[in-house]
């Protein structure tokens, strides 16, 4: 699905991310953990094509595309769904409203006719039975007046509206209360699919237990340090990441 | 089909009888300057009644004691009052541009965006010879309607109701009385300069009168006002809705209009009694100019109106996207007790464009409110102020005033001033303010792209969005074409 190679990225100047390779196969749900100020935010906001990112150094092909010469919506009628840490507000545009914008983009950029409203209504009411979400608050402003958790649970109800190729969900199961984890592990996991990925930012073990990944990669100071299965993150939630020094150490050696 | 044939021809006899009684006289445009007989010149034109012209007179007589507003943040060179022609026929043909070929591409470009017929497209950039088979009538956003058999019908419906809905010319001579009573009651002669010279002056204009408890039976546009020949440049209108009467009234049209006349001074007067209910709509959307400023209008607009009656209501809706410069501030005098004023406005400024607008509301009876919700958008180097008053007068216990003003700036060179005064005489009174100021968010551009739209989508989408509470007051389709132009209007205003 998506191939990093060596990528290395600066923001003002700073080096933040400094030579990263990732590959996830079709299919397979990757973790991404690490402290804070590691640079996962940077490299989900740089696959998603922010701007304020410089990619210095290396590649990023995604479906055999080169990821970075595509600009933001090329990218995400592509099919790659950025899954915002921070949902920003939009007010007075109905929630609805952008998302038939966003469905119609895509259709538009595949050379399909817009969606009928009658059978995007349908949609809606199914995904949002789906996320707990009501009729009034997705006709309400995007994200306007939401809380944290009703933020997060709008992002899957997006996700799952637009069906992505690929999902890089950013602390999505953060600041949720039980059941909003539910709904949203739910989420992701009817999506799980052979021609679909995920690379899934966390601090907690908790949403690896009901999304197990088949991969968790940990993320210090700009770089991949540890990778490996589902287990990593127990041992990380034991031993928290005091001993990622060394690891670094023998990642740059 | 024929039918609608027989009404062409009919109309078309009709203007030409009209014109007939004009020719009389020995020429059609006056020479640039303005004196006593050029105002006299004018209204014998009109072939006015003699009140009519001793008023103009004493408009003139009080202009000249009068001075120019220097207040408002507009930057523009002096006016020279003595270079205009105050009174031309429709334009002579060597001025007209002779194809679409010479008119400013760029206003060629939205005609198209806006979905314009070729053939409209001519009228509106005012190509010689492009006119509508009803001969020279200045219908020109009739666009999307047939609007000659629409004009009809529609007078018909009006008929029946008993409400009025002319040109001010025509009712100076069917209506003298109606007129007499209520012209410059409103906005009197020595009101502001521009006011002064548009009373001395004023070339054509609305008529509409709503008789008492008459319910107007549709939106009255001047898109459908047939015999508005070369008002543009001093527009007069006037309103009276009499006890129990309700109208909504649509002024303006969202294709760009250009005119040979640099400078716009319109006044509008409107009349509500006891339990009147007007609403007044205007998209106004006059060529801005090229993208150095040059050529645009000059848009300077008095608009008041009365809330004479207790519990009437007047309500101001305004899109403006157009003008060089814009000087324009929609008021209401809330003299009737439980009266209701209401102002509703998106501005927009890009390129060199410049505007003051506001509102003011002058709460005078008991238990008056009023509100005002004004969104400005800025973009490129467009700079835009608001300024609103509101005055309670001591005699105005209980008044209420709710104003929000937001302001909203793309990119980093256009800016937005607010200038809000309040003048408040009784305790009373309760006024709230909220102001705002926003960049379109690089977060939420982002957002947006990220979820597939292209960075001019966006933009349209977070611009629309901000302007929602002003578009869901405008009467439906004039909404959707507001919007409509709106996205015309930023197009490429961001990266
Ligand atoms: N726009 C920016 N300007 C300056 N510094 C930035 C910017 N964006 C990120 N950084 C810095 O880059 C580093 C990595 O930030 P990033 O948001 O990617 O971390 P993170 O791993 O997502 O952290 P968290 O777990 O707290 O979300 C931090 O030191 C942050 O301060
Ligand atoms: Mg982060």
């Amino acid at each position: 699905m998506i191939s990093i190679k060596n990528l290395h990225a600066e923001v003002e100047g700073k080096p933040i991310l400094r030579g990263i390779d990732l590959e996830i196969p079709d299919g397979e749900v990757h973790a991404i953990m690490g402290p804070n100020g590691s640079g996962k935010s940077t490299l989900a906001s740089i696959l998603a094509g922010r701007e304020e990112y410089e990619v210095t150094e290396g590649s990023v092909t995604y479906k055999g595309k080169e990821l970075l010469e595509l600009d933001p919506d090329e990218r995400a009628c592509e099919g790659v769904f950025l899954g915002f840490q921070y949902p920003v507000e939009i007010p007075g545009v109905s929630n609805l409203y952008l998302l038939r914008a966003a469905v119609n983009a895509r259709r538009k950029y595949h050379g399909e006719p817009e969606v009928d409203a009658v059978e995007f209504m349908q949609m809606v009411q199914e995904k949002i039975a789906h996320v707990g979400m009501s009729m009034d608050m997705v006709k309400r402003g995007v994200n306007e007046d939401f809380s944290g958790g009703e933020k997060k649970r709008n992002e899957i109800f997006q996700m799952l509206m637009l069906e992505p190729s690929l999902s890089v969900l950013d602390e999505t199961d953060s600041g949720l209360d039980i059941d909003a984890l539910k709904v949203v592990a739910s989420g992701i996991n009817r999506l799980r699919s052979p021609e679909r990925s995920t690379i899934l930012v966390t601090h907690y073990k908790r949403l690896l237990e009901h999304v197990v990944p088949d991969r968790v990669h940990v993320l210090y100071q700009g770089r991949i340090v540890r990778s490996g299965g589902p287990e990593l993150a127990d041992t990380l939630e034991e031993e928290g990441y005091a001993n990622l020094e060394t690891d670094e150490a023998a990642a740059t050696s | 089909m024929a039918a609608h044939e027989d009404d062409v021809e009919a109309l078309v006899a009709e203007r030409e009888y009209e014109a007939g009684f004009v020719t009389d006289l020995e020429s059609d445009t006056v020479a640039p300057g303005l004196n006593e007989d050029v105002i006299r010149f004018i209204s014998n034109k009109k072939n006015e009644p003699d009140w009519m012209l001793e008023w103009r007179l004493e408009a003139y007589r009080q202009w000249q004691q009068m001075k120019m507003p220097r207040w408002p943040h507009l930057h523009y060179p002096p006016i020279d009052f003595q270079k205009i022609s105050y009174y031309s026929a429709p334009k002579s043909a060597k001025d007209k541009p002779k194809s679409l070929d010479e008119v400013d591409p760029k206003l060629l470009e939205t005609y198209e965006k806006l979905g314009i017929p070729l053939r409209e497209q001519e009228m509106l950039a005012g190509v010689e010879g492009a006119e509508y088979p009803t001969s020279g009538s200045n219908v020109a956003v009739d666009a999307v309607f047939d609007s000659v058999s629409v004009a009809t019908t529609f007078k018909k419906k009006l008929h029946e109701a008993g409400v009025i809905f002319c040109s001010i010319s025509e009712a100076i001579q069917e209506y003298p009385e109606l007129v007499r009573k209520h012209l410059g009651t409103v906005v009197p002669r020595g009101d502001n300069f521009f006011a002064g010279l548009n009373s001395a002056v004023f070339t054509d204009g609305s008529f509409v009168y709503i008789p008492k408890g008459v319910k107007c039976p549709m939106e009255l546009s001047t898109y459908f006002r047939i015999n508005a020949e070369n008002t543009g440049q001093f527009e007069r209108t006037l309103i009276v809705a009499e006890a129990g009467s309700h109208v909504s009234y649509l002024e303006g049209c969202t294709a760009p209009q250009r005119d040979e006349n640099q400078l716009h001074a319109a006044v509008v007067e409107l009349v509500a009694e006891e339990d009147a209910e007007i609403k007044y709509s205007t998209v106004q959307n006059w060529y801005p100019g090229d993208e150095n400023g040059k050529g645009g209008i000059y848009n300077f607009v008095t608009k008041r109106g009365d809330c004479r009656g207790d519990r009437s209501k007047i309500s101001w809706t305004q899109v403006e996207t157009g003008s060089a410069i814009t000087w324009k501030y929609p008021s209401c005098v809330l003299n009737g007790d439980n009266s209701v004023g209401e102002f509703y406005s998106v501005a927009v400024t890009r390129g060199m464009q410049q505007a003051d607008t506001g509102t003011k509301m002058i709460h005078v009876g008991k238990n008056t409110k009023s509100t005002i919700i004004a969104k400005g958008i800025s973009a490129a180097r467009g700079e835009q102020s608001y300024r609103g008053l509101v005055k309670i007068l001591p005699s105005a216990t209980n008044a209420r005033n709710f104003t929000q003003c937001d302001s909203l700036l793309i990119g980093d060179k256009c800016g937005a001033h607010t200038f809000p005064y309040v003048e408040s005489k009784n305790s009373t009174a309760k006024l709230e303010h909220e102001a705002t100021t926003s960049k379109i968010g690089e977060d939420q551009m982002f957002y947006c792209q990220q979820r597939g739209l292209s960075e001019e989508d966006a933009v349209n989408l977070i611009v629309n969005g901000f302007c929602k509470d002003v578009f869901q007051e405008l009467p439906m389709e004039f909404a959707v074409e507001a919007q409509k132009l709106l996205n015309v209007t930023l197009e490429n205003a961001v990266g």
